[in-house]
C-alpha cells in the first residue's frame, strides 16, 4: 500500500502550493463588523452620507428601505439619514456629475451597492484605514493607499484620522512598506476611529445585500420545519420497510 | 361513494388514456432492487433538483432582461425589490452548484457499481449526454447576471473554440454573434438557457428513464434480478418502486433539502465558490479580472485544458476526457460490475481517478504557478490512464465469485477485509470504549425515546 500513502502525501503537496499561490501585497486587517448590531449599521448610513455620498452612490439602495431595514422612524429617517430635498423612496444617489468626476480624478467614482461583497469587508476596512502621504508628483491627492495603489480617491478620512506616512524597510534587496505611522493627530482617537470605520464598512455589508436580515432569520424556522420533517419521514420509511428482509 | 366516484372517473380517464397502466408499469410494478444504499438517492435527487431549477428559472425570466445594459441591474433588482426575489435567486444559484454536486456523486455511483456496463450503455450514453447538456446549461446561465466574471469567463471559454484549425474562429465569432462577448451574445445564450437546453434536456430525461426502466435498475451486488423471478414472474429480490422507494426517496429527499437549506440561507456565495466575489461587479470589457476561474464544477477540466502547453491541444484533451467518459462502457471489459467482486487493481485505479479528478478540481480554481501546472499535468495523466488501462486489465482482472442473490446494502464492518479495515475497527473499538461516546449515546438515546412517546401520543390523538 506504499503508493497510496505517496500519492496522499502529493497531494497534500500540491494543495499547499496552491494556498501558496494566493497572495497579497498587504496582509489585511480583520473588520470587527456586525450587520445585526443596527446601531453601528444606522450610525455607517449616517457618515455615509456626510463623507462618501459626494461621490459615491448606492443605487440599489432605496432610504425607505434603509428605514424599513434599520427599524428607522420616518422623522429620524430625514433628519438623520436623508439629505435635504430626497424623496423616501429615491435610492442612494450622489449629485456628483460623473463628467464632472472623469474630469476632476480621473474616473467616476464607483457604485458602491455592491462593494462589500465583491472586496469583502476586511478589504474595505483596511482599504479605509490605508491611506498614506505620498508626495510624489504622480499623487495629485498627496496621498496613496496601502491595498489600493495609485488610488484615485482622495482620503475623506484625513481629519478624523490624522496622516500617517510609511515605514519603509529593505526587504530582499526591495522596498517594501511595513507600515504605517501617524504623524499628525485626528480629532478621533484611535479607538473612535476604528469604530467609525467599522461602522460604516458594516453599512456598506448590509447595503451589499439588504435581504440578509430576512435570509437568516428566515433559515432557522425553514432547516427546523424539514428536521421534523424528516424525523416523520425516516418513521415512515422504517413502518413500509419493517417486512422487507 | 368518494372512492366509487373516483374509481369511475379512473375509469373515463383509462378509457382515454393509460394512466393506471403507465402507473402501474413505472411505480407499482417496476421492481427495483431491494437493496440500494445511499449512492441510490442521487438520481431521483437530480431529477428534483432540475424541477427547482426550472420553477425558480420561470420566476427569475419575469423580473430579468436579457440586455448588456440592464442584465446586472436587473438582477440586482430581483435581490432587493422583487418580493421573495433573493430566496428565488438564491435557490437557482445554489441549485446550480448542487445539481453538479448530486450529478458527480450519481456518475460516481456508476463507475463505482458499474451501473454503465452491458445492457445499461445506452442508459449511460443518454447520462453523458444530459450531462454535457447540464455543463452547457451552466455554462450559458453564468453568463445571464453580467458580472465580471460572467463576462470573462465566456470569453475564455468561447475563445477555445478559435483554436479549432480552419473553421475555428468563424465558430467562435458564430456563437458570440459579436468579435467579443456583447449584447448579441447575452441574448443567444438567454434563449439556450431558458428555452433551448431545458427542453432537450427533458427530453433526454425521459429517454434516460425509459432506458432505466427497459432494463432494469443495477445495485451495490452488480448482479441481474430479474435472473432469479419467482412463479408469478416478479425478481425474488425486487421490490415495488412505490410505496418502497418512494417513501425512501422522500426522506433522501428530505435531508438534502436540509443541507440545500442550510448553504441557501447560511452561505450561499459558500466561500466565493457558488457565487463568486469578482461576479458582484458589473461586467467590464476594458478591465480584466486578476485571476479568471470558472465555477468549481468546471475545474476538473478547466485544469486539463491548463495542463497542455498548446492551446488547439489543451482543447482536445479537454474534449477528450469528456469524450473518454462516454465510451467507458466498451473499454470496460470486465463481467463483473460491481466494485464489491472486481480486482484490487480496479479498486486502487477507481481511488486515483477519484483522488485525480479533486484534485484537479481544486488545481483549476487557483492561479496556474509552474508548480500547479506541474501538478495538473500529473493528475491529467492519471485521470486519463484510468480509462486506457482499463481494457489491458479488465478482461483478466482476478475477480470474487459473484453471490447468486442480492446480499447488504452497506456491507457491514465486521465483514470487510483488507488491512485498513481492520485500522478502522480498531479505531472505532477505541472510540466506543470511551465514556464520552457512551454519554452521547445515552443522551441521543433519551431524546429519542422522547421524541418516540410524544409521537405515540400523537398517534394515540388523531389516528383511531
Amino acid at each position: 500500500m506504499k503508493p497510496m500513502k505517496t500519492i496522499i502525501a502529493l497531494v497534500f503537496f500540491a494543495l499547499s502550493f496552491g494556498v501558496q499561490a494566493v497572495e497579497g501585497s498587504s496582509p489585511l486587517l480583520k473588520a470587527n463588523v456586525d450587520v445585526f448590531d443596527l446601531e453601528s449599521v444606522r450610525r455607517g448610513a449616517g457618515y455615509f452620507v456626510d463623507y462618501c455620498m459626494g461621490c459615491h452612490s448606492i443605487k440599489h439602495l432605496r432610504y425607505s428601505r434603509v428605514g424599513k431595514d434599520l427599524k428607522l422612524k420616518d422623522d429620524v429617517l430625514r433628519k438623520d439619514i436623508m439629505p435635504d430635498g430626497a424623496k423616501v423612496h429615491e435610492s442612494f444617489l450622489t449629485a456628483m456629475d460623473p463628467e464632472d468626476a472623469v474630469k476632476w480624478y480621473g474616473v467616476a467614482p464607483p457604485d458602491l451597492s455592491l462593494v462589500a461583497r465583491a472586496r469583502g469587508a476586511d478589504w474595505l476596512y483596511s482599504y479605509l484605514k490605508g491611506f498614506y502621504i505620498d508626495q510624489s508628483p504622480t499623487r495629485p491627492t498627496g496621498v496613496n493607499n496601502l491595498y489600493f495603489k495609485d488610488v484615485a480617491m482622495p482620503n475623506v478620512f484625513w481629519d478624523l484620522q490624522g496622516l500617517q506616512k510609511p515605514v519603509i524597510a529593505t526587504h530582499e534587496g526591495s522596498q517594501v512598506i511595513e507600515r504605517l505611522e501617524k504623524v499628525t493627530k485626528g480629532k478621533l482617537s484611535d479607538e473612535e476611529f476604528d469604530q467609525t470605520m467599522s461602522d460604516l464598512v458594516a453599512f456598506l455589508v448590509y447595503a451589499a445585500e439588504p435581504a440578509q436580515y430576512a435570509r437568516l432569520t428566515l433559515g432557522k424556522y425553514v432547516i427546523f420545519v424539514l428536521l421534523v420533517l424528516a424525523i416523520l419521514l425516516f418513521k415512515l420509511k422504517k413502518e413500509y420497510w419493517k417486512d422487507i428482509k | 361513494m368518494a372512492s366509487e366516484k373516483a374509481k369511475s372517473l379512473l375509469g373515463w380517464i383509462d378509457e382515454r388514456f393509460p394512466l393506471s397502466s403507465f402507473v402501474s408499469e413505472h411505480l407499482v410494478k417496476y421492481y427495483a432492487p431491494k437493496n440500494f444504499n445511499f449512492l441510490y438517492f442521487f438520481g431521483s435527487l437530480a431529477l428534483v433538483v432540475l424541477v427547482i431549477q426550472i420553477l425558480t428559472g420561470i420566476f427569475l425570466t419575469m423580473n430579468y432582461k436579457p440586455d448588456a445594459a440592464l442584465a446586472f441591474d436587473s438582477v440586482e433588482y430581483i435581490m432587493r425589490d422583487v418580493s421573495w426575489g433573493w430566496l428565488i435567486r438564491y435557490m437557482h444559484s445554489t441549485g446550480a452548484s448542487a445539481f453538479f454536486i448530486v450529478v458527480y456523486l450519481h456518475m460516481f455511483r456508476a463507475l463505482f457499481y458499474g451501473s454503465y456496463k452491458q445492457p445499461r450503455e445506452l442508459l449511460w450514453l443518454f447520462g453523458m449526454v444530459i450531462f454535457v447538456l447540464l455543463m452547457a446549461e451552466a455554462f450559458m446561465g453564468y453568463l445571464l447576471p453580467w458580472g465580471q466574471m460572467s463576462f470573462w469567463g465566456a470569453q475564455v471559454i468561447i475563445s477555445l473554440f478559435s483554436a479549432i484549425p480552419v473553421f475555428g474562429e468563424d465558430l467562435a465569432l458564430l456563437i458570440r454573434g459579436d468579435y467579443v462577448i456583447a449584447d448579441a451574445t447575452l441574448n443567444r445564450f438567454f434563449a439556450f438557457h431558458v428555452i433551448a437546453v431545458p427542453l432537450a434536456l427533458a427530453g433526454l430525461v425521459v429517454l434516460h428513464l425509459t432506458a432505466l426502466h427497459t432494463v432494469g435498475s443495477n445495485n451495490p451486488d452488480g448482479i441481474e434480478i430479474k435472473k432469479n423471478k419467482d412463479e408469478n414472474g416478479i425478481p425474488k429480490d425486487g421490490i415495488p418502486f412505490h410505496p418502497y422507494y418512494t417513501v425512501k426517496d422522500l426522506f433522501g429527499l428530505c435531508v438534502f433539502l436540509i443541507v440545500f437549506a442550510l448553504i441557501m440561507f447560511y452561505w450561499p456565495d459558500f466561500g466565493g465558490y457558488f457565487l463568486e466575489a469578482p461576479n458582484f461587479e458589473p461586467a467590464d470589457s476594458m478591465r480584466t479580472p486578476e485571476h479568471i476561474a470558472p465555477v468549481w464544477y468546471f475545474t476538473p477540466f478547466y485544469s486539463i485544458l491548463r495542463a497542455v502547453p498548446d492551446k488547439l491541444g489543451g482543447v482536445i484533451a479537454m474534449g477528450g476526457s469528456i469524450v473518454v467518459l462516454f465510451i467507458l462502457p466498451w473499454l470496460d471489459r470486465g463481467e463483473v460490475k460491481s466494485i464489491r467482486y472486481r480486482s484490487g487493481i480496479f479498486k486502487i485505479a477507481l481511488l486515483l481517478f477519484v483522488i485525480s479528478f479533486i484534485a484537479l478540481g481544486i488545481l483549476g480554481t487557483r492561479p496556474a504557478t509552474p508548480t500547479a501546472t506541474l501538478f495538473a499535468r500529473f493528475f491529467s495523466a492519471i485521470y486519463f490512464l484510468f480509462f486506457l488501462t482499463l481494457p489491458i486489465y479488465s478482461t483478466r482482472e482476478k475477480t470474487k465469485p459473484l453471490p447468486e442473490r442480492l446480499t447488504h446494502a452497506i456491507i457491514p464492518l465486521e465483514q470487510l477485509e483488507g488491512w485498513h479495515w481492520n485500522l478502522v475497527r480498531r479505531l472505532l473499538a477505541f472510540i466506543t470504549a470511551s465514556g464520552a461516546y457512551r454519554r452521547l449515546k445515552e443522551t441521543i438515546a433519551s431524546y429519542m425515546d422522547k421524541i418516540g412517546g410524544a409521537m405515540e401520543e400523537i398517534k394515540k390523538k388523531y389516528c383511531k
